[in-house]
């Protein structure tokens, strides 16, 4: 029990630590979609998503492939004492690179419905891009990039295929999922159930609160 | 509900600063534990056994269990994997074509057999292969005969007994020898081909029909030392006490077949 426990503790930690590593680039994506044009914008869109689609294991034949000693970033990494495979950092990783497709695609609509006249009108009295964004858009847009959070956060917590290719399966790396496999492959159902109803509750309330928050619209400033 | 997130956010926080600490220490290379890649069809006897190791020598060891493939792609991109112990001939040829695996350390470590099993409360008498011909046995689990070691070695075994071609349309692929196991337990197959190991793991199977182990393609569990370990000493040492008198009662009493040339 006490394992089942540690190891949920484990993987919630490991979640949002990736959720906070996805925050500032995915907000900064989301923003870049949803106000700039620029060439490649389609593609940036698209390269983004793309774990969402992939199979999990195919994502973690990537990631493994770049990020692996004998591959083209582990080569580079290994120098510097970096070593990705069967760390917390190959944990995280694993689970930034699945939640961060829905954090960006939830903050983008976020900030989408941020009505343009507001930024224009804090423009107009002065305020340069940065202040624009800090005051009026991020704020304006707070509930989407929230939800999008949440439902990264949550996509993280039961990451199975990457996680297993990247961070292995060792006691010091094992996450909710990745021990729900190896309970059930061992023949341990009692661990196993057990384990699926911590991860079904835990996901069961972040994945709510998420939606109470894309779905109570857009914050609009009092009047 | 801003401030519920927060609150959310916060809380989570904590949690990792409670988990990160602790053996985040990073060991150096010295005194980094043992790596052993093992297949997670041996996790009960390993983790048995390296404990008792560990009791012994002092050297700690951390195992990583999991599916060979997945064990096999870890070594080849380039895991610290000291001992790597396959369920499948093929991933351990496969890390070896690589040039991974150390010269002269490969062995192969174990045997199984296959078995035939049927629900708990089912009763049947299978005395030779060709009564699963049986219209009681229509529907039999097997593993993926496309790559799932249990089931490439299931069909190996049907084919030279000449039952293949009249089988192949009642059979219910697998994705592990414990998903084909399961299938039987809850009764969603009439029967099912697992190693003697995952039957004497269940108590809602009933052997039926044990493989005789000459007839079967032999099945093999390879062990060796990679080249990426980081105590090839200790690791030569982890391996042969897999290979000692002691190993080779606990593999037993799992069902498991030491090879002969070991004994």
């Amino acid at each position: 029990m006490s394992d089942i426990l540690r190891i949920a503790s484990f993987t919630v930690a490991m979640a949002a630590l990736a959720t906070l590593v996805i925050l500032p680039p995915g907000v900064a994506l989301a923003w870049l979609l949803a106000r700039r044009q620029f060439p490649g914008r389609m593609v940036l869109a698209t390269l983004v998503s793309l774990p969402l689609v992939l199979p999990p294991v195919a994502t973690g034949l990537i990631l493994i492939r770049l990020l692996g000693r004998r591959g083209p970033l582990g080569i580079l990494l290994e120098p510097v004492g970096i070593e990705v495979m069967f760390t917390r950092l190959a944990v995280v990783l694993a689970m930034a690179v699945m939640g961060l497709p829905l954090l960006v695609r939830a903050a983008q609509a976020g900030f989408e419905q941020v009505d343009r006249r507001y930024e224009q009108i804090a423009a107009t009295l002065g305020a340069g891009p940065v202040r624009v964004f800090f005051t009026v858009s991020l704020p304006l847009a707070g509930r989407g990039v929230a939800a999008g959070a949440l439902l990264g956060f949550s996509r993280a917590l039961g990451e199975f295929g990457a996680t297993i290719l990247l961070a292995g399966a060792l006691p010091s790396t094992r996450t909710i999922a990745v021990a729900i496999f190896t309970y059930n492959e061992t023949g341990q159902e009692a661990a196993a159930t057990a384990m699926v109803a911590v991860s079904a509750t835990i996901a069961f309330g972040a994945l709510f609160l998420s939606n109470r928050l894309a779905t109570s619209g857009p914050w609009r400033p009092a009047s | 509900m801003m401030r519920l997130t927060m609150v959310f956010l916060a809380l989570s926080l904590v949690l990792a600063a409670c988990a990160l600490p602790g053996e985040d220490g990073r060991p150096t290379r010295r005194d980094r534990p043992l790596l052993v890649s093992a297949a997670v069809s041996l996790s009960g006897v390993m983790e048995t056994l390296t404990t008792d190791y560990t009791r012994r020598t002092g050297t700690a060891v951390e195992l990583n269990l999991a599916a060979s493939t997945v064990l096999a792609i870890q070594i080849i991109a380039g895991a610290r994997v000291d001992l790597f112990v396959s369920a499948d001939l093929f991933q351990m040829d496969r890390v070896a074509a690589e040039g991974l695996i150390r010269s002269g350390t490969r062995v192969d470590l174990l045997s199984n057999q296959l078995v035939v099993v049927v629900p708990a409360d089912v009763t049947a008498s299978v005395t030779s292969p060709a009564m699963l011909l049986q219209p009681m046995f229509g529907r039999i689990a097997v593993g993926d005969p496309d790559g799932v070691p249990v089931g490439v070695y299931a069909r190996a075994y049907l084919e030279s007994v000449g039952l293949w071609d009249r089988l192949k349309v009642r059979l219910v692929p697998g994705r592990s020898a414990r998903a084909v196991l399961a299938t039987v337990e809850v009764g969603a197959v009439d029967a099912g081909i697992v190693y003697r190991t995952d039957a004497r793991s269940s108590d809602g199977v009933r052997e039926v029909f044990e493989v005789p182990v000459a007839e079967g393609s032999a099945i093999s569990y390879p062990a060796a030392l990679t080249t990426q370990g980081t105590n090839p000493a200790a690791a030569e040492q982890l391996l042969r006490y897999l290979q000692s008198a002691k190993a080779r009662a606990v593999f037993e009493q799992a069902g498991f077949i030491v090879p002969e040339s070991q004994q």
